[in-house]
């Protein structure tokens, strides 16, 4: 065991944390904790684009961006932080330009802006060119740059190494413990400051656009030592994912003109969205696809419908959707200029996550700011996307919040002190990891695994009602308790991935009962969130935020407002 | 359908010597070798390490040897390997850390030696620097780049050689020479005119043979000496 000494140690190294981490040098030692190299960070997996009103190609306002934002979020969203976001986007653009992002161009050199859906010109008239991009490999430039960025700025990195356990002493934050990957050594962190920017957990879901290392850890984490999570019922599904296999097909192919079409060769978002069809929001697209199935009107009857892009033509697919084509040909062995692509809805993104403040400050139960924990990104729950996140507002919400957080941390370290280290802060870590070598004949993780995804999918997707949440919430807390046998084959030090699985798997339990619980108290249907024995919004009594805190009785549930700013709630229709 | 498969295992800490294990597994025809691997580490054998994350060719994390050719484990399809014994081994030319895990430690030194980031000292404008579409489609093929090291794994040079900078170095390299935005074009090429640099490759070919962007790599390369002669005679 090693002990490190860092002001500032940021977990994660996507977009959220290196754009936290560039704000730094100079004001403070910084040091990022990634379990995998940043370049392999899941924000190099976004691939439409970035959204911004610089109105490029046609006219824009960030007004109708912020409308957007509003309404695409069902009226959830924290109406301050969608102006923040909205407000800020151009700036954060041209920084990104300037830092070197080789963004598309137009015919004049400036940057190409394509449409997106729930993006919208007069306040939702129809579809707006927005999202900047680059081809359909936007999150992945951002990421390089943004790392590249790091490399000139000489932050440290701690490659491979894994959260295991927040070292909070009487509320105050003191350091964090990691598992270093290559040699199987725990660490401790000391430091004034501890960003969590661990991403979403779509892993929690049998079938995600996500990545295997989106287990959620800083979540969890934060969850187990107290704080509150914000919003968890809203879990966002892409609408077209890959069939089977969930890989994500970018919304910029509907933005480029494809469409989507059942098994009567019909543009069926037509009937859902008669203002911008295909460009609908994400979860409105998607409970338009599964209802397709249902009525019978899959592909052969079968549970996914066709996204079309043959009409493009090979030059188009070639120069602005050349990743999907290429995943298309790879895994399905199609031609996308030839043949149309089967797609289903995929677990996507977290509209929810550990709660904070506009300037990256976690909040705990009482709303007062835990001193010392800031979170970003798609951990972090701000609410800037309410209840349904708009494409394209994610990248934007990592750069200009991750910034924001990094100035405010600047300032805050003026007064931070360093909290004394309890005596043995890693001591619960490695207890955990002993038993977990010493088990013999348990079960295996990726069983436990396997059931929970399960279990997610059929209860807690595009869908929802009481009865299969129920189940659930069972099946699960069944799970948890089988999770205190699990066994690991692997009892080596290097790049034990056997045991890393085994210890990602508690996230994953724990989150996937936060989900389901919040999902149950929402007695109502809102952007995500759809209850079909409550198939309405309901604002008298919802227009709230949830908040699932652990306690030694079960999770308890709460609510908080929504800032309402300038846009009264109204009905939400495409 | 079954497959077979015969993997390289090495734990230094306790093996002697690198070993090879046999795995039958079922999968469907489109299953990604990578789903064939993870079944063995999930259903079979526990001990086997490999690293993983995008699953679909992103992020670069699975990149290894596949029959004697480096691919990444997401991309190649079970049935791409009918009736053959499919040989699993890590990337060639790096240490192993265990199993298909190697150290990328020197890797991504080198990658960092070409500095890969934008330099550019002019103040730049309040809006977007302006470029033109020809200028930025310069660079598409270099931005696919994932940093998955197939190519260096693949460059019979780099085996050789370990002072040699390597394909994928020289691919980023190449995105900012061609970047019309980057103002030390004449430092970068000065930095790669060297026999370890863009010069000590011969043109195999192996790093464009194994690219799982399909990138280029070789006519990158030879753009760079093409470039660097001209930069000699300016």
């Amino acid at each position: 065991m090693r002990a490190f000494k860092h002001d500032v140690v940021i977990v994660g190294a996507g977009l959220a944390g290196l754009r936290t981490a560039v704000e730094m040098p100079g004001h403070a030692d910084v040091a990022l904790i990634s379990k995998v190299y940043p370049t392999r960070s899941h924000s190099g997996a976004a691939q439409g684009g970035i959204a911004a009103a610089i109105g490029n190609e046609e006219p824009d306002s960030w007004e109708w961006h912020m409308y957007d934002t509003v309404k695409g979020g069902d009226f959830l969203t924290d109406q301050n932080a969608a102006e923040i976001l909205t407000q800020d986007a151009p700036r954060a653009i041209y920084e990104l330009e300037h830092m070197g992002v080789p963004f598309n161009r137009t015919a004049d050199g400036t940057i190409a802006q394509r449409a997106f859906g729930g993006h919208t010109r007069d306040f939702g008239e129809k579809p707006v060119k927005r999202a900047c991009h680059a081809a359909d490999r936007t999150g992945r430039v951002i990421l390089d740059t943004l790392y590249g960025q790091a490399l000139q700025k000489g932050i440290k990195v701690y490659e491979e190494f894994h959260l295991l356990d927040l070292i909070l002493e009487e509320g105050r934050l003191a350091g964090v413990v990691a598992l270093e990957l290559a040699t199987g050594c725990v660490h401790v962190f000391r430091c004034r400051v501890l960003v969590l920017a661990t991403g979403g957990f779509g892993k929690v879901y049998k079938t995600t656009s996500n990545c295997f290392a989106n287990t959620g850890d800083g979540v969890y984490l934060a969850y187990r030592a107290g704080i509150p999570l914000e919003d968890m019922e809203f879990v966002q599904f892409h609408p077209t994912g890959i069939y089977g296999l969930g890989v994500l097909i970018s919304e910029a192919a509907r933005g480029e003109g494809g469409m989507l079409r059942n098994s009567q060769g019909e543009r069926f978002m037509e009937r859902y969205a008669p203002t911008l069809k295909d460009l609908a929001p994400r979860d409105v697209a998607s409970r338009a696809i599964v209802q397709e199935i249902r009525e019978g009107r899959g592909i052969d009857g079968r549970d996914f419908v066709h996204l079309d892009l043959t009409h493009l033509g090979k030059e188009r697919l070639a120069e602005k959707l050349s990743e999907i084509t290429s995943f298309v040909k790879i895994y399905l062995g199609l031609d996308a200029a030839e043949q149309p692509i089967p797609v289903q809805p995929t677990c996507h993104y977290m509209m929810g996550g550990i709660p904070t403040n506009l300037n990256g400050q976690v909040l705990d139960e009482h709303q007062a700011v835990v001193k010392g924990l800031y979170a970003v990104g798609e951990c972090a729950c701000l609410s800037v996307h309410g209840a349904n996140r708009l494409g394209c507002n994610s990248l934007l919400d990592l750069v200009v919040f991750g910034r924001r957080a990094g100035k405010t941390i600047v300032k805050d370290l003026e007064e931070l002190p360093w909290t004394p280290l309890p005596r043995q802060g890693e001591e619960r870590s490695l207890s955990r990891i002993e038993r977990l070598r010493d088990r013999q004949d348990g079960e295996k993780a990726s069983t436990l695994r396997g059931e929970m995804q399960e279990a997610m999918a059929a209860s807690c997707a595009v869908f929802r009602h009481q009865e299969a949440l129920q189940k659930a919430v069972s099946a699960i807390e069944a799970l948890e308790e089988r999770h205190q046998q699990v066994s690991i084959q692997n009892r080596g030090l290097r790049f034990n991935t056997d045991l890393l699985e085994a210890l990602e798997l508690e996230s994953l339990l724990g989150l996937a009962q936060a989900i389901l619980v919040s999902a149950m108290a929402r007695q109502e249907s809102r952007g995500a969130h759809f209850r079909e024995d409550f198939p309405e919004r309901d604002d008298e009594s919802w227009l709230k935020h949830t908040l699932v805190q652990k306690t030694d009785n079960g999770p308890r549930i709460f609510y908080k407002p929504v800032t309402i700013t300038r846009f009264q709630p109204k009905a939400r229709v495409y | 359908m079954e497959m077979h498969f015969k993997i390289f295992r090495f734990d230094p800490e306790v093996d002697t010597e690198p070993y090879y294990k046999q795995y039958r597994v079922t999968a469907e025809p489109t299953e990604r070798i990578l789903d064939c691997l993870n079944r063995i580490k999930w259903e079979q054998d526990g001990t086997l390490s490999y690293r993983m994350s995008c699953g679909h060719g992103v992020c670069g994390s699975d990149a290894m040897k596949i029959n004697k050719r480096c691919a990444l484990a997401c991309q190649k399809l079970a049935k791409d390997y009918e009736g053959e014994e499919v040989l699993i081994e890590p990337l060639p030319s790096y240490r192993v850390l265990k199993d298909l895990v190697v150290d990328l430690d020197p890797f991504f030194e080198k990658v960092r030696m070409v500095q890969p980031y934008l330099m550019a000292a002019t103040t730049p404008p309040d809006k977007e620097r302006p470029q033109s579409r020809e200028e930025n489609r310069k660079m598409e093929v270099a931005i696919r780049c994932i940093l998955c090291a197939c190519c260096t794994g693949a460059c019979p040079v780099v085996h050789e050689n370990d002072r040699f900078l390597g394909p994928a170095p020289l691919v980023w390299a190449f995105r900012f020479i061609f970047d019309s935005r980057d103002e030390h074009q004449a430092e970068r090429l000065r930095q790669l005119d060297d026999p370890d640099g863009a010069w000590a490759c011969v043109n195999h070919f192996e790093c464009t043979r194994s690219c799982p962007k399909e990138i280029p790599v070789t006519k990158c390369i030879n753009t760079i000496k093409r470039e660097i002669k001209k930069a000699r005679d300016r």
